[in-house]
């Protein structure tokens, strides 16, 4: 049965919201706990259903479970619409199951203050199911911004070393970004004559009657550097390392895993079916910068990072290099490879999150050069770090690898020699990678790391710890053994959107 | 005099049509007799009889919201009555609720006569509402003078402290300085306006529509021009914009905190209103050089007052630059009025934002001040989320809809602006103003990075230097929280309100 008497999406989005708000309003700490598991899991049970009917449900130009409701400005064009198309799926079933190891990571963790710990998360994870939800370009805006509020507060409180200065460069960096994608967006609605934020009636209008160049070209400028902002762009991206190296690890895992690819699913969905041209018109740019920023030169400065946290941060910033190649490459296939790997990515680098907080609590210590042999005593910890390092590498089997895959074949097309770089870079994150496994877990034990283990002895990983990886890791390996799961409904999304409005390739690389 | 002229002008002069300002004269008036009047233990509650004579206004006034007189022009021209005044008469009635609520709180830590508070602002406020539905240069001088004239004794009413003395003398000599350039700059127009030589002269040049049907006729008069100049810099000296905002912090600094308040919200918000109508109807026919010095105006605002607020230590100079950075938004909203007919939603809509968050964080203040009211510095909030999670989180969400962070009432505000900007052309402004709000997330934030992440390190050998934390009341305990969550609701679900700034 498809049909549910209530909204699944909505329902997704108020649950954790309206948990949030009883907390605030003075729900005891055994209720709040107690609720908190119903909370993170009303969403995943919402996406699972939404998931599973999705291919059988009739759709409106793409979108399934269209729904749309009056906040008082439709004067403007501004309603909250929701419903989900191939490419907003995958990824409300990413936040979704992330927010959940999240929500169950942070409930076992005993945090300082955990009720208020678990009311900022439920802010970010209600703010997480409507970014994804939404239709309308605004909410989708504002749904962002209501899941960012939360990360400053909870790595200002709750943050590990230099919290109070990197929250501060956190939110200097990401109001800086979404003020600029907010000047694009404003800009998009005024220029594009519709009257209106809703998608589906831009996409229509702009059918119609497309943008003139020079105004794509600007429109797609100023909404590539905001969202290349708010997805750590280089050389843009100071603020991801430091703020997730300080950031408590479910703020990180939520932030890096899902709130990040905002700024990606925003040039896929919008930019992409919108501006065509203008997109287009900055891809060299965008591939070079990508490719020697993000990719090789971050490349080259996570293998040089001795601290673990600081290190993941880092891999994930060049993570997104791929995804703005993806981008860059246009097509189908390009954008295609980013939102799988949107999701693949999500999943890999919340595991490692998780697991560098798992580890720090045996060693507390998060820097690599202090720990080793680790694996002796705690065998499973080591298979999920090691199973995490290999996903986050691309290894077939893992959903990472067809991202990629799908990429580098976009890329070829695109610009041999970037696809050649590209390339070249895997191996950089093979280095980084198997490295710090390596440190961490083989070979000799350090002194320092002996005098903690002395004092307290390791334990494995218990089931508290084991539940929410496992949740991550049984994703990252469905994605990879069948990612057709994901790719059927995505093709049916980017199709149209590639074959519809004329291109234009310009004539010369420009950089 | 014979009968029929009185008759005749009694049946002009609609008094109907100001009952709320009348109602307020007459409180104002009865607070002072029932000093005289009640016995001494009996003063406690005139300030209650003061909130809620405000109160059963605003209610009368809601209630009457369509008055007969919407549309009207009353006591011959001096008045014009329209939905956009009756919102506005609705918004300093507000405040002033708000400012008596703050002043419960303020005053109890002093040695002051405390009726007399209460008897300006009722006085101050229905000034402003006459202020702001002024359809004369008369009327509008005489309503400013005695909103001005109220502030300069309100800011050095605590006349025990240098500083708040120094302020008021500071506001006296600035602001005796604005109203001679206004006046100056109205007695141009008339002078030009009543010239029988040009063509549309008029013999009632204080008349707004008499005075706008001249500026038409002859769109490019220097002396006009120059009339126009003077009289918008008397007005920027009301809103606090660059270059006549050089008394905000000061005054700010030394006033007491709901002055300070007060002055934020409903002096600022008096300015506006007077700007909307001046700029937007009046010298209309100028636009070609209003808009110019409004954008001149606006650029140079939001620069200096984000710049001027970065380095600020004193919460109270932090918030009077921040305001000013505020005054630099809405002008930017002005500047789109004149051609985009949602800009004046945008701009109330901001107002009435700007009015929740600012009374959220001055109410705050209030309660985080001690006994000396001018020394409120950044320091004092260390720790502020551990002993007083309540007003932590009001302040939180109070700057955070200041500073425009989604979801909160301010982003919206800033968003109407935004978007009524880019349709008016304002493109290099409204990059400006971005940057402006970019920087000003870092004042905000510093702000609630005290209050929130930081602990208080007390000296070692001395005694603890902050003040004590003025317990929360049932009343301003409801007062700050309705403020905040009307802060959270208004960001979500604009409803009626959205439908009818839309509508436009």
């Amino acid at each position: 049965m498809s049909q549910l008497p209530f909204d699944p999406l909505l329902l997704s989005i108020a649950a954790p919201l309206a948990l949030a708000l009883a907390i605030a309003l003075g729900l005891p700490k055994r209720w709040s706990v107690l609720l908190a598991y119903g909370a993170f899991a009303i969403p995943v049970l919402m996406a699972l259903h939404v998931w599973f009917y999705f291919g059988d449900v009739a759709k409106d130009h793409g979108y399934a479970f269209l729904t749309r409701y009056s906040t008082g400005l439709d004067g403007l064009g501004i309603g909250l619409k929701l419903g989900l198309n191939g490419i907003s799926l995958p990824l409300f079933v990413l936040a979704a199951l992330v927010g959940l190891a999240a929500g169950l990571y942070a409930i076992q963790s005993g945090a300082e203050r955990l009720k208020i710990y678990l009311m900022l998360l439920l802010i970010m994870q209600g703010g997480l199911m409507g970014v994804f939800a939404s239709v309308d370009v605004f909410f989708f805006y504002f749904f962002h911004e209501l899941a960012l509020i939360p990360t400053f507060i909870m790595v200002g409180v709750w943050g590990g070393r230099d919290r109070s200065y990197a929250a501060m460069k956190l939110t200097i960096y990401l109001t800086l970004g979404a003020m600029v994608s907010l000047l694009g967006l404003i800009m998009l609605y005024v220029k594009s004559g519709a009257q209106t934020f809703d998608l589906i009636a831009l996409r229509d209008h702009l059918a119609a009657h497309p943008l003139g160049a020079t105004l794509q070209h600007n429109i797609a400028g100023l909404l590539l550097f905001g969202l290349g902002v708010l997805v750590s762009l280089w050389p843009l991206h100071t603020w991801a390392p430091l703020g997730y190296g300080a950031a408590p690890s479910s703020a990180a895992m939520l932030h890096a895993g899902v709130l990040k690819k905002f700024g990606l699913y925003g040039l896929v969905q919008i930019a992409l079916p919108l501006l065509p041209d203008g997109l287009a018109h900055w891809s060299h740019p965008l591939a070079w910068l990508a490719v020697i920023g993000n990719v090789l030169v971050v490349g080259l400065i996570t293998i040089a990072q001795r601290d673990l946290k600081q290190m993941i941060g880092y891999s994930s910033v060049m993570h997104m290099g791929y995804a703005f190649l993806g981008i860059a490459a246009g097509g189908i296939i390009g954008p295609g490879g980013v939102v799988l790997l949107m999701v693949a990515h999500g999943l890999s680098v919340a595991l490692l999150f998780l697991l560098a907080t798992a580890i720090y609590h045996r060693t507390q210590t998060f820097a690599m050069d202090e720990m080793g042999g680790l694996a002796q005593k705690t065998p499973v910890l080591a298979a999920f770090f090691v199973a995490a390092t290999l996903a986050s590498i691309g290894l077939p089997g893992f959903a990472n690898f067809w991202g990629e895959l799908a990429i580098f074949v976009a890329l070829w097309k695109f610009s041999p020699l970037i696809t050649a770089l590209a390339v070249a870079g895997v191996v950089l994150s093979a280095v980084y990678g198997l490295r710090s496994a390596a440190r961490v877990f083989f070979g000799p034990s350090t002194e320092a790391l002996a005098k903690v283990t002395a004092a307290h002895p390791p334990a494995d990983l218990s089931w508290q710890e084991k539940i929410p990886a496992l949740i991550l890791l049984a994703a990252l390996l469905f994605v990879g053994f069948w990612p057709k799961s994901l790719t059927g409904p995505i093709n049916a999304a980017l199709t149209p959107a590639a074959a519809a409005p004329a291109r234009v390739v310009p004539s010369a690389p420009s950089l | 005099m014979n009968l029929e002229v009185v008759k005749l002008a009694a049946a002009d002069n609609q008094w109907g049509a100001i009952f709320p300002e009348l109602m307020l004269a007459c409180i104002a008036l009865a607070l002072l007799a029932l000093e005289i009047v009640l016995p001494k233990k009996l003063h406690a509650y005139i300030p209650d009889f003061a909130l809620s004579g405000l109160v059963g206004t605003l209610a009368g006034l809601l209630f009457n919201f369509r008055s007969a007189a919407l549309g009207h022009d009353t006591f011959n021209g001096l008045l014009h009555h329209s939905e956009a005044g009756q919102v506005m008469r609705a918004f300093f009635l507000l405040v002033a609720i708000l400012v008596c609520v703050l002043a419960r709180v303020s005053l109890a830590k002093q040695k002051m006569p405390r009726i007399e508070f209460y008897h300006l602002v009722l006085i101050v406020t229905g000034a402003m509402m006459l202020l702001a539905q002024s359809n004369h240069f008369v009327m509008l001088f005489v309503a400013l003078e005695t909103v001005t004239i109220g502030f300069y004794i309100l800011v050095s009413y605590f006349r025990t402290s240098t500083a708040s003395l120094e302020a008021g003398l500071k506001y006296l000599v600035m602001g005796a300085l604005s109203s001679g350039l206004l006046l100056f700059g109205i007695v141009l127009l008339y002078g030009v306006a009543g010239n029988p030589d040009l063509p549309a002269h008029t013999a009632s040049a204080m008349n707004f529509k008499a005075l706008a049907q001249f500026l038409a006729a002859n769109p490019h008069h220097f002396l006009a021009s120059a009339g126009i100049v003077l009289v918008l810099a008397g007005v920027a000296f009301k809103i606090g914009a660059f270059p006549f905002q050089i008394w905000v912090p000061d005054v700010y600094q030394g006033a007491p905190t709901p002055v300070t308040a007060f002055l934020a919200v409903g002096s600022k918000a008096a300015g506006f209103a007077v700007l909307l109508i001046l700029a937007r109807d009046v010298f209309a026919a100028y636009a070609w050089l209003v808009t110019p010095v409004l954008i001149a105006m606006a650029a140079a605002t939001i620069i200096f007052g984000n710049l001027a607020a970065l380095t600020q230590h004193n919460v109270k100079r932090l918030i009077g630059l921040s305001g000013v950075s505020h005054a630099g938004f809405l002008l930017l909203g002005v500047v789109a009025a004149a051609t985009v007919p949602m800009a004046q939603g945008a701009i109330y809509f901001y107002l009435f934002a700007y009015l929740i968050a600012s009374f959220a964080v001055f109410g705050v203040m209030t309660h985080v001040a001690g006994a000396n009211d001018s020394d409120q510095d950044l320091d004092h909030y260390a720790g502020l989320a551990k002993e007083s999670p309540f007003l932590a989180a009001v302040l939180a969400i109070g700057l955070g809809s200041l500073a425009g962070i989604p979801p909160l009432a301010g982003f919206m505000g800033k968003l109407f602006i935004f978007i009524s900007a880019f349709q008016g052309g304002a493109r290099w402004l409204l990059a400006l103003a971005a940057a402006g709000v970019v920087i000003s997330i870092y004042y905000y934030f510093g702000w609630i990075k005290a209050a929130f992440f930081e602990q208080w390190m007390p000296p070692a050998d001395t005694a603890d230097p902050r003040p004590a934390r003025t317990p929360v009341s049932f009343v301003s305990g409801l007062t700050l929280g309705s403020l905040a969550l009307a802060s959270v609701l208004l960001g979500f679900y604009q409803g009626p309100l959205g439908q009818w700034l839309t509508m436009k």
